[in-house]
């Protein structure tokens, strides 16, 4: 996984809350039984017109947004269905850091495993980073959880899962992680079973 | 009072399930049952295969197609090629794994939510994965459920286990009692609107009170299905005779011996008196009437005897830019009648309400009665083969047919369009999914979400309509 510790970039705002899975990739695009590629379908249905084109309102088709690595989103981001495509498709975009009041939960849980940083703030400070966000670029430094603005005395502290934030840094495999674990799982299996014993069948 | 030692009955399981601590706020947490199917899985597997890491428990996994398969032509080919590899894949992952596969072919395939407490495979205290988001559903029986992403799933398929913080406690306790014509489904639309979209995010609801009590197994599964619709993982109703009585004789439900073992090990799991709950939430059943979508957020719920709401009335402002493009999507104008909402598809299914007592409930209103002229489509898509072989032995295939309604095979179907059954751009869809938003049953697609009953009366009116006027 990719490690994440500092990030300066143009920062895209969207600020509608109930971002959903389907508006960050469409149901129809999950038909793939690959991660990669995904990037060309983000956000599908506000980026392109019926005909295909780039629609110029939408943020991430306008200059220097396209570039951004950092998105600034209303609350409740990425609510609706478990699809992790949702967060490949932000990633092959670009996307490695998000910024948001609130994160639905599972969409909380599959981000950090894909080594991108989700950040939660308060209303106000969200408020004030994406108007600043609109002339000025965006730092993150995950080892000191600080969001500032570019060249501005605004410096946000947040805070963070210490688990995910080790990940994140270290871009640990979590697998192998609790691979070394395997003595202590086959202890509670056999203290389950004993248990519930209609749970275990061979 | 709060008592310190009192638990909740998510408390409960929590702490049956902690393997070890990783660290002062996140553990290692035992997942007894994994369903997998075809959407969410091939890319787990794929890395699995390529760290040379082997199922820990096949025998605690079941596979089975359901998202893409098609509700037509089960004797022939998939055609879409996708869909067909995807299928495929999901079929040759778990032989090579020694992973159970229910084929399109078995009788018991189905939506992965239905087949599972059919079975018996979900039983009380569980706790219970899948690679997708209405996993909740199992929660109706007392297990722990929640939907997982594909890291995940691949996590668990490696380790039978899962890293995570516990979340936190809310109740929601609905009093009173249901009024004729209101199902599970009103009440669970109803809650989502007093709580919101994220209300119960971070959250394990617990349903309880005498509306809960009084509700059968199937209702408190269409119930705690929506829980994420409300942003909560997981939704639970403790085990009772009713949940013992649904699970006996079933399958895979604990057998002989083991079966006496079990309901004693159920009898303890509930909530303690004076157990503290990070949120409680009180709703009055009796002021609940059928309740119908307008927008595109499960949360823009209302009565059917209301009116299309005017986005200036909202007083938060990012809600009612959210309801101005709702409305725009939805091609609706503030001050329309509900009632008066033309519409041209009616799908009636999902891992919402495609159970027995679904189609005996549409059926109820069908009976004798046909779809209006208006209408391009209503479809019926049972949600397993055994929900399907149930609902011909009694003859409701039979009275929707003669409505004008088309009897298909399994699936998650027109709930999400991967399959052929979709909802073109522009038209408008009765449904008792569990999803509104924008392009989910198709691009372009308007959703107004509802109960069996009234997407029913919808097909027979062309418009939405009021289910206690066809009773």
């Amino acid at each position: 996984m990719r490690k994440f510790e500092t990030l300066t970039s143009w920062a895209a705002t969207l600020p509608q809350p109930n971002i959903d899975t389907a508006q960050l990739i469409p149901a129809r695009h999950l038909k793939t039984v690959k991660r990669d590629g995904l990037g060309r379908f983000a956000f599908e249905a506000a980026r392109y017109d019926k005909k295909g084109e780039s629609n110029p309102d939408f943020i991430f088709n306008q200059s220097p947004f396209d570039k951004a690595e950092i998105l600034i989103a209303g609350a409740n981001f990425g609510c609706g269905s478990s699809r992790e495509h949702a967060v490949w498709a932000l990633a092959d975009l670009g996307i490695r850091a998000i910024i948001s009041e609130q994160f639905a939960d599972i969409f909380a849980s599959n981000a950090p495993k894909n080594g991108m940083l989700l950040i939660t703030l308060g209303r106000d400070e969200i408020a004030e980073l994406m108007q600043r966000a609109k002339s000025k670029r965006v730092r993150i430094n995950l080892p000191s959880q600080i969001v500032e603005i570019e060249d501005m005395q605004v410096k946000i502290p947040f805070e963070m899962d210490p688990f995910d934030k080790k990940c994140l840094l270290e871009g640990l495999d979590q697998i192998a992680l609790t691979l070394r674990q395997n003595a202590e799982i086959s202890t509670y299996e056999a203290r389950w079973e004993k248990k519930t014993p209609w749970l275990f069948h061979d | 009072m709060a008592d310190p030692q009192a638990k909740t009955l998510f408390d409960r399981i929590w702490e049956n399930h902690v393997v070890g601590q990783r660290d002062a706020v996140t553990s290692l947490i035992y997942i007894d049952l994994h369903l997998i199917h075809e959407l969410s899985s091939p890319q787990a597997f794929e890395n699995l295969v390529l760290n040379n890491r082997k199922v820990r428990r096949p025998d605690a996994t079941l596979a089975v197609p359901d998202h893409n398969v098609p509700t037509t032509d089960r004797d022939k080919p998939v055609k879409d090629p996708e869909s067909a590899l995807q299928i495929q894949l999901l079929e040759e992952n778990t032989k090579a794994h020694g992973i159970e596969f229910f084929s399109m072919h078995d009788i018991r395939q189905g939506i992965v939510h239905i087949i599972s407490p059919e079975q018996g495979l979900t039983q009380p205290g569980m706790s219970i994965v899948c690679g997708d988001s209405h996993t909740s559903t199992h929660g109706a029986l007392g297990a722990w459920a929640f939907g997982i992403g594909t890291s995940e799933v691949e996590h668990v398929l490696a380790t039978q286990t899962l890293v995570l913080r516990k979340p936190a406690n809310m109740r929601i306790t609905v009093k009173g009692e249901l009024l004729n014509g209101i199902t599970s489904k009103d009440l669970a639309l109803h809650i989502i609107g007093v709580i919101g979209a994220k209300g119960a995010t971070g959250h394990v609801i617990e349903y309880a009170g005498p509306v809960i009590e009084a509700l059968s197994v199937e209702a408190r599964m269409t119930l705690c299905n929506m829980t994420i619709e409300a942003g909560g993982r997981s939704g639970l109703v403790a085990p009772d005779d009713k949940t013992i009585r649904y699970l006996k004789g079933r399958p895979r439900a604990p057998k002989d011996g083991d079966w006496d073992k079990a309901v004693a090990f159920w009898a303890t799991l509930k909530t303690d008196a004076g157990a503290r709950f990070d949120k409680e939430v009180v709703v009055d059943a009796k002021k609940i009437e059928p309740q119908v979508t307008w927008g595109t957020s499960p949360e823009d719920v209302i009565s059917i005897s209301g009116r299309v709401p005017d986005p200036t009335h909202f007083e938060n402002p990012e809600r009612r830019e959210a309801a101005k493009k709702a409305l725009q999507y939805m091609g609706l104008k503030p001050g329309t009648l509900m009632r008066d909402i033309l519409v041209d598809r009616v799908f009636i299914g999902s891992c919402t309400n495609s159970r027995i007592e679904d189609l005996r409930s549409a059926a109820k209103m069908i009976k004798g009665r046909r779809v209006a002229d208006n209408i391009i489509e209503a479809l019926v898509v049972p949600g397993s083969g055994l929900v399907k072989a149930q609902a011909e032995k009694e003859g409701l295939d039979k009275i929707f047919k003669e409505a004008g309604f088309e009897w298909r095979e399994p699936g998650c179907s027109m709930c999400l369009g991967l399959n052929p059954d979709k909802v073109g751009p522009g038209e408008r869809c009765a449904s008792t999914s569990n999803r509104n938003f924008p392009g989910r049953q198709g691009p372009g697609a308007r959703t107004h979400l509802l109960s069996p009953a009234m997407a029913a009366v919808a097909a027979i009116a062309g418009k939405l309509a009021d289910v206690r006027e066809y009773e």
